[in-house]
């Protein structure tokens, strides 16, 4: 890609992205769905990749294809090389932490997954509490429902209030003195709500408890340092943040992840083996068992530098803008009503949002049909849609490739719908 | 695609989610059964009254998208009078035409025959199903006497 001054300009000391010159560097964003060109908002589930992207993962099969980390030839050397390599651009691109803190994983919720299995089946026991929130993503709830299960540790939940937000007035409480485990989401993705981690991390390291932050939405929409926000854990995926599936990120302090057993076991993840005894390899390779996905980690690097280069500061101020004018436009729709905080300085783009008389399964079908793609369903979210008394939403999610232009074909479209099923 | 669009939301399949048939009270029900469909969140909630064997009247609560209200309403029309074998032999019958394949028998599904404009929009057979395997389950625990589980198409 070229540099970021010819996908941005200067506007009142802020540089802005220019997603129409973004676009052209993702092939599928040229595609069409029948005969509409397809207007891609779902990002909170996955996010297109660049070209960059596409083509390291294609060279990396046609040019370097081995083994990391065994093999004594070249073709060795060269992908063992990639794959660490990618491992220190996330270090750094997380806040500057260790290499060896952070863990390849398959996406966010092996990454805690990891953290449950690893760390929680030797240190929960029963009586301890696990704290969560309301607006947990099932990635983050049920490895702990799990454990409570299997322990008979008592999970305990951190309110929102009326505002989509946490309510943080009884924290003391519920982050009690036999909390071991404070784990919450960054950003929800059903709400779009960014939490106080630093503020959630304090009260829990208070109390000794550990600290896991669910970083899924965050990292690819804003600028995240792990060790601001003092997190013991903190979880991410590629795929959402311009890079391949089946590829993710577990950080861990060094000297939490020091104490724990591994969770895979196997090749790569040992030191010595005889036939009645294994040792475990050193940090991070304890923990990565088994052929990693190799690939998925080589075309992660332009996925991280395309980021890099554009600016995450950039990148959060274009989605302030974007969903700040969404929220805007929604709301001229008499019938639709946001399910989130509409400040968007607390907020991020991923817009839920609900029309009184359709649908968010219809609407979906409608707006798909269109060639406008959004989420319809209760995103892995069951308990937050019950606590909302939802069973449902439809969530419109922006990123650094989307354009005013897109959210008017939403709109304009969400009013065609009101036409089609309710003879508006 | 909005060609397409209209094979799913047929005018009959729009009619019967605006004004669903069978929303109403119904006293003293044999059955009673809910469905739920997790992934989507629709919600199902039916009492049938029976008499001789066959279904004398049916109410159905149906919280969901277009599909499913309608595919719940045109069952309502479609099942009254008709015995629990019947019932069961139409459920498969509609199951066969979502998945886009011909019925074993020849029923004269009369509305229901909308229906299979969903067999292209393979995530909303689910929708046009719930109501149908939520009856066929009430009735099913009905008659093996038990008391009614929730049912699902998941
Ligand atoms: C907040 C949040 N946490 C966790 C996840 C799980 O991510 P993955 O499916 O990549 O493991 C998601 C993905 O939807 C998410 O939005």
């Amino acid at each position: 890609m070229g540099d970021v001054k010819t996908k941005g300009h200067h506007s009142a000391g802020k540089t802005l992205l220019n997603p129409e010159m973004i676009k052209a560097d993702f092939p599928i964003l040229s595609r069409r769905i029948g005969d509409r060109p397809l207007v891609y908002l779902d990002n909170a589930a996955t996010t297109h990749k660049p070209e960059s992207v596409i083509s390291a993962m294609d060279e990396y099969y046609r040019k370097m294809n081995s083994n990391v980390h065994r093999g004594l030839h070249t073709l060795a050397e060269e992908s063992t090389a990639a794959f660490e390599w990618t491992r220190k651009k996330i270090a750094a691109f997380i806040g500057g932490v260790e290499t060896e803190e952070i863990i390849y994983t398959r996406n966010a919720t092996e990454a805690i997954n990891l953290v449950a299995y690893s760390w929680g089946r030797k240190n929960i026991r029963k009586g301890d509490r696990i704290v969560l929130t309301e607006m947990e993503h099932h990635a983050n709830l049920v490895p702990w429902i799990a454990l409570a299960k299997e322990t008979g540790a008592e999970l305990k939940y951190i309110p929102i209030d009326d505002n989509y937000r946490l309510d943080l007035n009884n924290i003391d409480k519920i982050i009690s003195d036999n909390t071991r485990l404070v784990s919450i989401t960054h950003m929800s993705n059903v709400l779009g709500t960014i939490n106080p981690v630093e503020e959630i991390g304090q009260t829990a390291h208070s109390k000794g408890a550990l600290f896991l932050v669910d970083g899924a939405q965050s990292v690819p929409h804003m600028p995240v340092d792990v060790k601001a926000i003092d997190a013991d854990f903190y979880a991410f995926s590629a795929h959402k943040m311009l890079g391949p599936t089946g590829i993710g990120v577990l950080y861990g302090k060094e000297s939490i992840l020091n104490e724990m057993e591994p969770f895979i076991y196997g090749g790569e993840m040992i030191s010595e083996v005889r036939y009645d005894f294994a040792d475990w390899n050193d940090l991070p390779w304890k923990f990565e068992g088994g052929t990693p996905n190799i690939a998925g980690a080589v075309g992660f690097s332009p996925a991280l530098d395309y980021l890099s280069d554009l600016g995450m500061d950039n990148i959060r101020n274009h989605e302030i803008e974007l969903t700040a004018y969404t929220i805007a436009k929604l709301s001229d729709l008499k019938s639709i009503k946001i399910i989130g905080p509409h400040d968007t300085c607390m907020r991020g783009g991923a817009i839920s949002f609900i029309d009184k008389d359709i649908h968010p399964h219809d609407l979906a079908t409608f707006l798909d049909s269109r060639g406008i793609a959004v989420r319809a369903g209760h995103h892995c979210a069951q308990p937050l849609m019950k606590r909302l008394g939802l069973t449902a939403t439809a969530r419109a999610s922006i990123y650094i490739y989307n354009t005013p232009e897109d959210i008017d074909k939403l709109v304009k479209t969400l009013r065609e719908a009101r036409r089609y099923f309710c003879n508006e | 695609m909005s060609e397409n669009l209209d094979s799913l939301y047929r005018d009959i399949i729009m009619e019967h989610y605006k004004y669903p048939r069978g929303k109403k009270k119904l006293e003293d029900p044999d059955v009673t059964s809910e469905g739920k469909n997790p992934v989507c969140g629709d919600e199902i909630g039916m009492k049938v009254k029976l008499k001789d064997g066959k279904i004398e009247d049916i109410s159905i609560d149906c919280l969901g998208c277009a599909i499913s209200v309608a595919s719940g309403s045109m069952l309502a029309d479609a099942i009254k009078g008709k015995s629990i074998e019947e019932v069961k032999r139409i459920a498969s019958a509609i199951k066969a035409i979502l998945k886009g394949e011909k019925p074993d028998e020849d029923f004269d599904l009369g509305d229901l025959e909308a229906l299979e404009g969903v067999s292209k929009f393979p995530v909303r057979i689910k929708c046009a199903l719930l109501s149908w395997t939520t009856l066929v389950e009430g009735l099913e625990t009905w008659e093996s006497g038990k008391k009614s589980e929730i049912a699902t198409t998941e």
